[in-house]
């Protein structure tokens, strides 16, 4: 039996739902709709009667003050719109097998009314009751751009009965082979095309070979086990493939440049990123480069993990649902870092299309960019906030060649007991599914992400997006941590991406293991041996049990209602064997499976661009002087610049989207992400305490500027460990302390062109890291992110962002970036440089440049050392580091934070290179590295200049009640004279309309 | 009163998410503590007369998926109505913060009579949105004797559902009149607050309620995040001198439920 519940807003109550359908169809140009209003559909499949039914709408489903419902309403068409006023009506319902939270919650609250039993499943659904003269094409266009997403759900506009029944399709079980071994090339790369195994020929081959010498032919899921492992999103393969670089080596590298003048560097990865942390080898670096996330030392008993993923191709094809796994994903890794951290802070990263993008701009498959930025927020809000975890950091990266492959970074901190870093399975130990049930959720997601997308992924990418349950997380966090306590598992780890297939696999790769996938808990019948093992529903956790705590943590997870399984062992036989209703269906030799892929080997280019650039163009003068964006030279024309600056959607205001995330739950939060006297200003860095009461606390903070990859991924890659850094110095954190996190997102790295800056990127990544003595402690790569119209595909931007993370000695030193008090000395610390190349200057002129901010490693660490000191000794009032915009964006931010004044003199900036190059732009806008606007205590000034005299810094103006910036030029005239109001008001200008 | 600290039960469940901090802050204020999963209460209800002051923490129960709290308020009404109802008959304090507000106006515990009828709902922010940000509030003369009139506290809210809707004008009369407004929004320098400083367009800029008895008592604004200077956005401007009204809070209801317990 089936009843179908019909929630509305009683009249006079507002419509939240129906009045954001309004709004958006308004901002579709769909100007003859009078209103919209919003029903929750609730439909109830099995042995129900209608007055039970009637109790549930009426004691759970419905708040008597703002709503009314209908039992079982008539669905004839004419008259429903008769009765709601409305003309049509859109209908949007979660396809089936799509994981839909709200019916596992209306599952729970029935079972507390003793109805439980009587339901077999649940669907809910949105109808949207229009009133207005309404074409079909128009109906079409609300529902498809605004109202719903046919990833995921189905669209019904004007239908009479729209179809609400279960499908539960049975499965017979049929064990697959595929004829391997006796396939010539061409049938190889059929095999793994067809398969969406996004294997490479000499991949496939390398399988053949090993098949041949087994004597068979491998099952269907052996090979997709195979994939799965192989996968460039599990295994890292080009970065950690050998590569042969030809262009320009940055200084340091000339060195391995071989007799024939190439450059071979044998496993990217680890000759540099992980060589520098080899190097340094920090006794606090606790586990580095092997677990889920990296692990550093905070206090005597507790450690930070931290670790930062990216969720890219399914945020691009549904950004809700893709953003929110994304941190819940990452959450995962915490749980599943050691024998299991306490997720403490999140951080996100969006890198997005043009938010003002014209509509008919937007290419064929791919979202406006406004609109993918509203699903990754709401995504990330609603997992973060849901599973009660601040997020405190991160940026925003608009560029329009992120129109088509957005990307999502989402972070996670944890605090870890030290005593809980170590884990290993051990033979006989049981391995246990807990959390979610497994469904047709997320078939071929490791893969997916491997290959490229292209106009229609949408429509074949289906199984790989998913909707998350923070709740199911949530209960699956709570309960780990208690069992972790009570010491009852011996190793754990995170279902991601390739599912138990890559848990399992992972976990027993040393032990071999013994499973048997029909003990799998499943979401609904029908699923193949094949599809369970792979299956990536959100959730779930492999834990290692040995056999005597397995009652234990059976009842641990119970009493918290929570499902576990006991699905097979751990071995010793170094065998992967998995067995499907008593039928082997797969057993793979755990060696071949993690030693047997072939290495890759890549050709990789890189040549300087020739962006024309004022500053270097007139070879014989060594450049001129960068010419005036403005007309006349005259204040009013700096003043506008600076207000278009401020104004440019990658610097101005991201307060939209910091509110919409509880960036303080769980009360350690010390240094906010908005800060100032309207907590509205733009902080540097999150500062939390992870240990409530405890002095200490842990600075987190970004680094990531695109625009500058074009110039030189290496000085690009360079000033984000420099900006990073910056940021956990600016809020009080201890740079010499910092550990540091790489995403690397690259368009299809297997061109020369695309290897040759992710060469030159990981070159600047060692030596920075070696400048600045900052280990990098885990990491993670995204390649192929591309989009391709037609015969045309789009890259990204070479992307890396780098977050760092350090400890706070005692939070009591923390600083925020706003002014304190009038009459106070500004500093600079830093040298200005004329590089306006990349700069948002010469964007506003229509220039790149080539004249790119370099990271002059050495000087720039003792310059952040010798301030740390400075900021410890309770010295500095206020401190902002300078980034997009230069000096001129950081001291009016400084101004309106404060609600106070500044005047500044450029002639007093400490300057380095040719003098006839030094002009009011360079020093207003040059986004040179490693410096700071600090505002510093009148009475301690003196001794902030004995501390700071070995690096450079100069008192250049100070603070003052008048609310105005004012800024006089290098010819002593004023060049800038603007209230604080008019550049906030620049600067709130609203992320889109 | 009794020579020992207050007991408090903080109930938790799934997608309860602010009990550690609620905790933390209520030994601050010098009380002892217990988390419980509310699965240990219906199997042993009992062990409510254990304890002086029950706290329902901030959160998403069960996911606020139909109604924020509707699924933990159906819970309390269906399987604790009788140990509640002599808790509060006995004097004790139920505290509701954020998601437990929400819980107990849906519970019918807020504003009373105990499990009545449904007078007063909170409903979606007027921004449609989840919203994080520091607000000012004026205490109201009322029932609860946690705060002076007048008083005025600084205090973050963080949530999507939080406007108050009463059934009728007569309604919000009444809690008025009765001393049931615990306390108000407010603006920074005092006067009646607009968007944003009324952060979710409650009825008559209403932040939290008190039963008629002022031993319920409820609120949208968050007093466990702001009882370390730290905690406070103005700490970096004023150092030690920045408020921690939380704990303030804490401390009033804890030393009152002592007072009152025989």
């Amino acid at each position: 039996m089936k009843h179908i519940i019909e929630i509305s807003y009683k009249d006079n109550i507002r419509d939240p739902e129906g009045e954001e359908a309004l709004s958006r169809a308004r901002l579709l140009g769909i100007g003859a709709i009078d209103s919209v209003s919003s029903v929750r559909v609730i439909m109830l499949h099995g042995r129900l009667n209608e007055s039970e039914a009637g109790i549930l709408a009426d004691r759970l489903f419905t708040d008597p003050l703002l709503q009314r419902y209908r039992l079982n309403p008539e669905q004839v068409l004419r008259r429903r719109l008769g009765e709601s006023g409305a003309d049509h009506c859109i209908e949007v319902m979660l396809k089936q097998g799509v994981m839909d939270p709200v019916s596992e919650t209306i599952l729970k609250g029935a079972a507390d009314l003793g109805l439980g039993d009587k339901i077999e499943a649940v669907r809910t659904a949105w109808k949207y009751m229009l009133a207005g003269d309404l074409q079909m094409h128009e109906m079409e266009k609300l529902a498809g751009m605004a109202l719903a997403n046919r990833t995921i759900e189905d669209i019904f506009i004007d239908r009479p009965d729209p179809d609400y029944s279960l499908k539960t399709p049975a499965y017979c079980f049929k064990l697959h082979t595929i004829s391997l071994c006796g396939a010539d090339s061409e049938e190889l790369e059929r095999i793994s095309s067809d398969g969406m195994l996004s294997l490479s020929l000499e991949e496939m081959k390398s399988i053949q070979t090993h098949f041949q010498k087994t004597g068979r032919d491998p099952t269907d899921l052996e090979l997709e086990i195979l994939a799965q492992t192989w996968s460039e999103h599990c295994v890292h393969k080009t970065l950690k493939g050998n590569v042969d670089y030809e262009g320009p080596a940055p200084s340091g590298w000339e060195k391995y440049i071989d007799a024939n003048g190439r450059l071979v560097i044998e496993n990217l990865l680890k000759s540099t990123v992980m060589r520098a942390t080899e190097e340094l080898d920090k006794n606090w670096c606790l586990s580095v480069f092997k677990d889920n996330a990296g692990v550093i030392a905070f206090d005597d008993e507790n450690a930070l993990c931290f670790k930062v993923e990216t969720h890219n191709h399914p945020s691009a094809i549904e950004p809700y649902g893709g953003a929110g796994t994304g941190i819940g994903g990452v959450i995962r890794d915490t749980l599943g870092a050691g024998l299991g951290a306490m997720p403490i802070m999140s951080t996100d990263v969006f890198c997005l299309g043009l938010p003002d993008m014209k509509e008919e701009d937007v290419p064929a498959g791919a979202m406006h960019p406004r609109r993918v930025l509203r699903g990754v927020v709401s995504g990330v809000r609603d997992y973060g906030n849901r599973m009660g975890i601040p997020t405190a950091n991160g940026a925003v990266y608009f560029d329009e060649r992120y129109t088509g492959n957005c990307l999502v970074f989402c972070g996670s901190l944890g605090l870890l007991p030290r005593s809980k870093i170590e884990k290993k399975p051990e033979c006989g130990d049981f391995i246990l599914v807990a959390g979610g049930r497994t469904g047709r959720d997320g078939i071929h997601g490791a893969t997916f992400s491997s290959a490229r997308l292209h106009s229609d992924s949408e429509e074949v990418a289906g199984g790989a997006v998913q909707i998350g349950n923070p709740i199911m997380e949530k209960k699956l966090a709570d309960t780990i941590l208690q069992a972790r306590d009570l010491d009852l598992f011996n190793c754990i780890t995170d279902c991601g991406a390739g599912g138990l297939s890559s848990a399992v696999g992972e976990m027993a790769a040393q032990l071999g293991a013994e499973v048997e996938i029909d003990k799998v808990p499943l979401k609904y019948e029908g699923l193949s041996y094949c599809e369970i093992w792979i299956s990536e529903a959100q959730e779930r956790m492999v834990l290692s049990v040995p056999p005597e705590n397995l009652e234990s943590i059976l009842e641990v997870f119970a009493a918290e209602d929570v499902e576990a399984s006991a699905i097979g062992r751990f071995t010793g036989d170094s065998t992967l064997r998995l067995r499907f209703k008593g039928h082997l269906v797969a057993e793979l030799d755990m060696k071949f499976l993690h030693d047997g892929l072939p290495a890759f080997n890549g050709k990789a280019y890189w040549s300087p661009p020739q962006h024309p650039d004022p500053l270097l163009d007139v070879p014989n003068e060594g450049g001129r002087a960068v010419p005036r964006a403005h007309a006349t030279g005259e204040p009013q024309d700096l003043d506008v610049l600076l207000k278009n600056i401020l104004a440019a959607p990658n610097v101005r205001s991201k307060e939209w989207i910091i509110r919409q995330y509880d960036h303080e739950v769980q009360g350690r939060s010390v240094v906010k992400p908005l800060v100032g006297v309207e907590c509205d200003g733009p902080g540097d860095a999150a500062v939390i305490t992870p240990v409530l009461g405890s002095p200490r606390g842990v600075a987190v903070s970004c680094g990531m500027n695109p625009g500058y990859a074009d110039l030189d991924p290496y000085h690009f890659a360079a000033g984000a460990i420099d900006e990073a850094l910056r940021n956990i110095t600016a809020v009080g954190g201890d740079p010499s302390r910092a550990a540091l996190l790489d995403n690397f997102c690259w368009a299809n790295a297997r061109r020369p062109e695309q290897l040759g800056a992710l060469v030159r990127a990981s070159m600047a990544c060692y030596d920075c890291a070696i400048a600045f003595k900052t280990p990098f402690i885990s990491g993670k790569d995204s390649l192929n992110n591309e989009f391709n119209i037609g015969s045309e595909t789009i890259s990204i931007p070479p992307t890396l962002l780098i977050s760092a993370v350090s400890p706070v000695d005692d939070i009591s030193f923390a600083q925020t970036m706003d002014l304190k008090e009038s009459d106070n000395p500004l500093y600079i610390v830093g040298n200005t440089y004329p590089e306006l190349g990349g700069s948002h200057y010469y964007a506003q002129m229509g220039l790149k440049g080539r004249s790119v901010p370099k990271v002059r490693g050495d000087a720039a660490r003792e310059s952040m050392y010798t301030l740390h000191r400075a900021i410890t000794a309770g010295m500095v009032r206020a401190c902002h580091d300078l980034s997009e915009g230069g000096v001129a964006v950081a001291a009016a931010e400084m101004a309106f934070a404060g609600n106070l004044g500044a005047s500044l003199d450029l002639r007093e900036m400490p300057y380095s290179g040719l003098q006839h190059l030094c002009s009011d732009e360079v020093m207003l806008f040059s986004e040179s590295n490693s410096r700071f606007l600090v505002e510093v205590d009148m009475a301690q000034a003196e001794q902030f200049e004995r501390k700071l005299s070995a690096v450079p810094c100069s008192k250049i103006g100070k603070t003052d009640a008048s609310g105005i910036l004012s800024i006089i030029g290098l010819n002593g005239g004023i060049i800038l004279k603007t209230p604080i109001e008019e550049l906030k008001m620049a600067w709130q200008t609203p992320l889109f309309e | 009163m009794r020579d020992m600290a207050a007991r408090t039960l903080i109930l938790r469940t799934a997608g309860t998410n602010n009990d550690l901090e609620t905790e933390f802050a209520l030994r601050l204020a010098g009380a002892e503590t217990k988390r419980l999963h509310i699965n240990r209460l219906r199997e042993n209800p009992a062990l409510l007369s254990e304890f002086d002051i029950m706290v329902l923490p901030g959160g998403f129960s069960y996911g606020d998926y139909l109604g924020a709290g509707a699924v933990l308020a159906n819970e309390l009404v269906t399987f604790l109505k009788t140990p509640l109802t002599e808790f509060v008959k006995e004097g004790k304090f139920v505290v509701g913060i954020c998601n437990g507000f929400q819980v107990l106006v849906k519970a019918g515990l807020l504003p009373g009579p105990l499990f009545g009828e449904r007078e007063v709902t909170l409903a979606a922010n007027d921004s449609h949105k989840f919203e994080d940000r520091w607000v000012y509030l004026e205490s109201a003369q009322n029932k609860s004797g946690t705060a002076q009139e007048g008083e005025r506290m600084y205090m973050p809210v963080a949530h999507a559902e939080g406007k108050i809707v009463c059934r009728s004008e007569d309604t919000l009369k009444r809690l008025s009149d009765n001393g049931q407004v615990l306390f108000r929004y407010s603006g920074p320098d005092g006067s009646k607050p607009c968007y944003p400083w009324n952060p979710n367009g409650s009825a008559d800029n209403i932040a939290g309620l008190c039963d008629p008895g002022g031993r319920v008592i409820g609120m949208m604004p968050h007093p466990e995040r702001c009882c370390m200077p730290q905690q406070n956005p103005a700490w970096t401007r004023k150092r030690n001198e920045a408020g921690t009204d939380g704990l303030t809070f804490f401390r009033r209801i804890v030393s009152k439920a002592l007072q009152d317990a025989i």
